[in-house]
């Protein structure tokens, strides 16, 4: 069936060894003991003592710092052309998965808002066929969205139902609004998927300079993105009383920005380090940039993902 | 690098540091068969207090404990990782590939594991003790009424996903770039194929599963109500959410075992597989109709008319791919040249008793029928006949075909079967008669039960202790094998058998494949 190939073949480079994944395993394992241990202490006990802080601080220490080694290992490798263009598709292969379960982790969190807004609030209002929960449960509640009102708020309390007695739930008395820093902010992370492929053009185009620049814009952009979006939290907790704890809204509201925040955070320092790698280190040709190429793949994936948060979490 | 090393390191850094797909593999094996033998255990546990009515050896608290524990640990510890073992020793083989894609990332999606349970073993210790809310863990079980020790729990179940979701990234790019030259998609063996679709819903249902267990933790610390109607919440939410990972998990768990009786009955029939295509794209339908189903768990629990009926025609169709495969093992073995070895034993055993538990898996999905049969013991029984009887046969039948290659050894022949006969017997004597106490409305998850149902728990009891012990046997026939088996010296271990593992020596050395063979 299989002889041995003929053909021109280049080695696939298979590191001998190597501690990076037990050491990132160390890591990722003091850490999340660690904050498993506050959220406890917080929760639970009668404060967060030290000991829990400091071995979440050590291991994010640890898992940062070999992180921080791996990916300089697998750039100083293929800067001293160890992998063959098999090997760089692998790269690419391992990167467009992660993505698609990036995008699968959002799945989750907009099938929880759609299922609260299209069915479960509507039930929960008497809708449906959930008219004896009202009545019996819920009496007086009626679903709208943005929430004015929670459930637990229309039957009077905590104290007046008892199976609404896990938690305070209070609705906010004024939401977002969509046209003010929700728009600018979508403006910005528009023009910012722009910029960076400007900035790819560029690099295709061996121009080193424009490259630095769109990508320093791009940056840039990214930056204001999150400063906005800091300020639009700030308000919802000090203006609009709008928090974690204002029901179901709220819940959904910041959980899907947060964690949109927190990937722009991370897209933008992955595209922070290639515009360094570029600047201070003169890294990437105009046929082998992967680690830009992928970190523009992340940063249009997180762009995608505002679309769909403007328009289902602000405005409709 | 430059100077080829042909062996591996010494010592105990060559487990830490490996990069090799052999090497991991065999740690992935060992860690599941360990995990395999605790849950094991507490299976015991939940069986011999259940031996006869009343209360004996345990409080129900701790009975409790011990179901979660025992299906989280079989389900994410056991099952799993060694279907993923299977696939880092398997796939370059059979691919011809020098290694997996990413070698450096599938020793961390390793060695996340070990320190996972550890975190998950170490609850049992905590104030409150273990996770006591069922492996499916259900708001506002799992919320409001959890233990403290539920942060940890959730936690380890985001770095068991993270390690999931990398090794599944690296077979999915392993398969998709590492093929000779000449393996086209049509031509990989069929057990790569099934991993293949397998790592593609890991990638697509793990993500979900760490959303869920991220409400949880965001609900239980940080007052959100995701799973709280006072706060307009839904607990059924929950339920739509795990279920929507769920139902794709249990095809994680099967796929492989398919893939591995693909291997397995050919080789034992003399005769090609028969249908291939059909095969794949029976697997295809099957990870595809996986994602529109997952509410046939949920049939009780409040859904419109509609909804149950579309779940209802959707999960009676997977009846469709599945009778494709089967027909087509028993095809296979038409008229083939059939020796009984004892990998062919477990792959027999495996077609017989998983066809069972897809009958009774149609039955439940029946919605009327299923108001009978909810949270009975008719469940326990229809997913052990798939997860007993399919993925735990189909992962011993690849150890005993694939252990020759491996350490170059003959195991024994007669207590392999012996093992086969035993766990057979033990299998169905447990699991058989919970179809009746089922149907006859024992609840599951309850230490005590009435009176009527006390022979057909005897029974099981008496089984189940049967079935731990054939475990014993097989790891001792294993060890065996290793330290003392006859050596084969063959490349081509089994008469029948095809594919590329079998054109490397046996015990396949530590470096395969380093130039890729071609295929014709």
């Amino acid at each position: 069936m299989a002889t041995e190939s003929t053909g021109d073949y280049e080695t696939y480079y298979v590191p001998e060894k190597s501690w990076l994944a037990f050491s990132a395993t160390i890591g990722l394992v003091l850490g999340i003991y660690g904050a498993a241990s506050v959220l406890n202490e917080k929760t639970f006990g009668d404060g967060i003592t030290s000991s829990s802080v400091y071995m979440l601080s050590v291991g994010a220490a640890i898992l940062a710092v070999t992180l921080y080694s791996w990916f300089s290992t697998v750039i100083q490798e293929n800067r001293a052309g160890m992998n063959s263009a098999q090997l760089k598709h692998s790269y690419a292969l391992g990167m467009q998965w992660f993505i698609f379960s990036e995008v699968m982790f959002f799945f989750a969190f907009f099938g929880a808002l759609f299922y609260v807004r299209m069915l479960a609030g509507p039930w929960l209002a008497g809708g449906g066929e959930g008219g004896a929960m009202n009545a019996l449960l819920w009496q007086g509640y009626e679903f709208s969205w943005p929430m004015a009102s929670t459930p637990q708020e229309s039957v009077g309390g905590a104290g007046a139902q008892l199976i609404a007695n896990n938690g305070s739930f209070s609705s906010p008395h004024a939401f977002v609004d969509p046209w003010h820093l929700p728009l600018y902010n979508t403006l910005l992370l528009l023009s910012s998927s722009v910029t960076v492929h400007f900035a790819h053009v560029a690099l295709k185009q061996g121009q080193r300079s424009r490259f630095n620049w769109w990508l320093g814009g791009t940056l840039l952009l990214g930056f204001a993105f999150v400063l906005l979006q800091i300020e639009e939290y700030y308000e919802a907790y000090t203006e609009l009383g709008l928090t974690l704890e204002s029901g179901i809204y709220g819940s959904t509201f910041f959980m899907l920005t947060g964690f949109h925040g927190f990937h722009v955070c991370l897209g933008a320092f992955m595209l922070g380090i290639q515009w360094l790698r570029s600047v201070r280190g003169g890294h990437f040709t105009a046929d082998d940039h992967f680690g830009f190429e992928a970190s523009s793949w992340y940063w249009h994936f997180v762009d995608v993902v505002w679309i769909g948060l403007f328009l289902f979490v602000y405005i409709i | 690098m430059g100077d080829h090393h042909h062996g591996p390191a010494k010592g105990i850094t060559r487990w830490l540091t490996t990069t090799n797909h052999k090497d991991i593999g065999t740690m992935y094996l060992w860690f599941s068969f360990a995990m395999f033998l605790l849950g094991g255990a507490f299976a015991m546990v939940i069986r011999a207090e259940l031996f006869q009515p009343g209360l004996q050896l345990i409080e129900p608290a701790f009975f409790n404990q011990m179901t979660t524990m025992h299906g989280l640990i079989m389900v994410f510890g056991a099952i799993m990782p060694a279907f993923v073992g299977l696939a880092n020793w398997m796939i370059p083989l059979m691919i011809g590939a020098p290694d997996m894609a990413l070698p450096r990332m599938n020793n961390w999606s390793f060695w996340i594991l070990p320190f996972a349970f550890a975190i998950l073993a170490s609850s049992f210790f905590m104030e409150g003790g273990a996770p006591n809310f069922g492996w499916t863990f259900y708001a506002p079980l799992s919320t409001t009424y959890a233990p403290p020790s539920v942060t940890f729990f959730i936690f380890g179940v985001h770095i068991l996903g993270l390690s999931s979701i990398m090794g599944a990234i690296n077979i999915a790019a392993t398969v998709m770039n590492m093929r000779a030259p000449g393996m086209t998609y049509m031509k990989m063996p069929l057990f790569v194929w099934t991993w293949f679709i397998t790592a593609y819903l890991l990638i697509a249902v793990m993500p979900v599963l760490a959303g869920a267990v991220t409400m949880m933790l965001m609900d239980i610390h940080f007052g959100t109500s995701f799973f709280s109607a006072a706060g307009g919440g839904d607990p059924v939410l929950f339920q739509h959410i795990f279920w929507f990972f769920g139902h794709p998990e249990v095809y994680i768990i099967i796929l492989p075992g398919f893939g591995v009786v693909s291997q397995v009955i050919p080789t034992f029939s003399r005769k090609r597989l028969f249908g291939y295509d059909s095969m794949v794209y029976a697997t295809a339908s099957i990870a595809f109709l996986s994602f529109i189903v997952w509410a046939h768990h949920m049939y009780t629990v409040g859904m419109p008319v509609a909804g149950e009926l579309f779940f209802m025609y959707a999960t009676m169709l997977i009846a469709v791919p599945t009778g494709v495969k089967v027909f087509n093992w028993i095809s296979t073995m038409w008229r083939g040249a059939m020796t009984f070895e004892t990998p062919m034993l477990f792959a027999i055993g495996f077609v017989v008793l998983f066809t069972m538990g897809g009958f009774t898996g149609l039955m439940l999905a029946i919605a009327p029928a299923d108001f009978q049969y909810h949270d009975s013991y008719f469940v326990v029984a229809h997913f052990h006949y798939t997860m007993v009887a399919g993925a735990i046969f189909s992962m011993t039948c690849a150890v005993y075909y694939w252990l020759p290659k491996w350490c170059g050894r003959m195991y024994n022949e007669t207590l392999g079967k012996t093992q086969f006969w035993v766990s057979f017997v033990g299998f169905n004597l447990t699991f058989f008669p919970q179809h009746f106490v089922g149907l006859a409305g024992m609840p599951r998850r309850i230490p005590d039960y009435a009176l009527q149902f006390a022979d057909f728990n005897l029974m099981s009891s008496v089984g189940a202790f049967i079935y731990g012990a054939s475990q014993l046997l097989f790891l001792y026939n294993v060890v065996a094998t290793i330290v003392a088996g006859e050596p084969v010296e063959k490349e081509q271990v089994w008469e029948g058998a095809e594919g590329l593992e079998w054109t490397v020596a046996s015990p396949a050395p530590y470096h395969t494949f380093t130039t890729p063979p071609d295929v014709k």
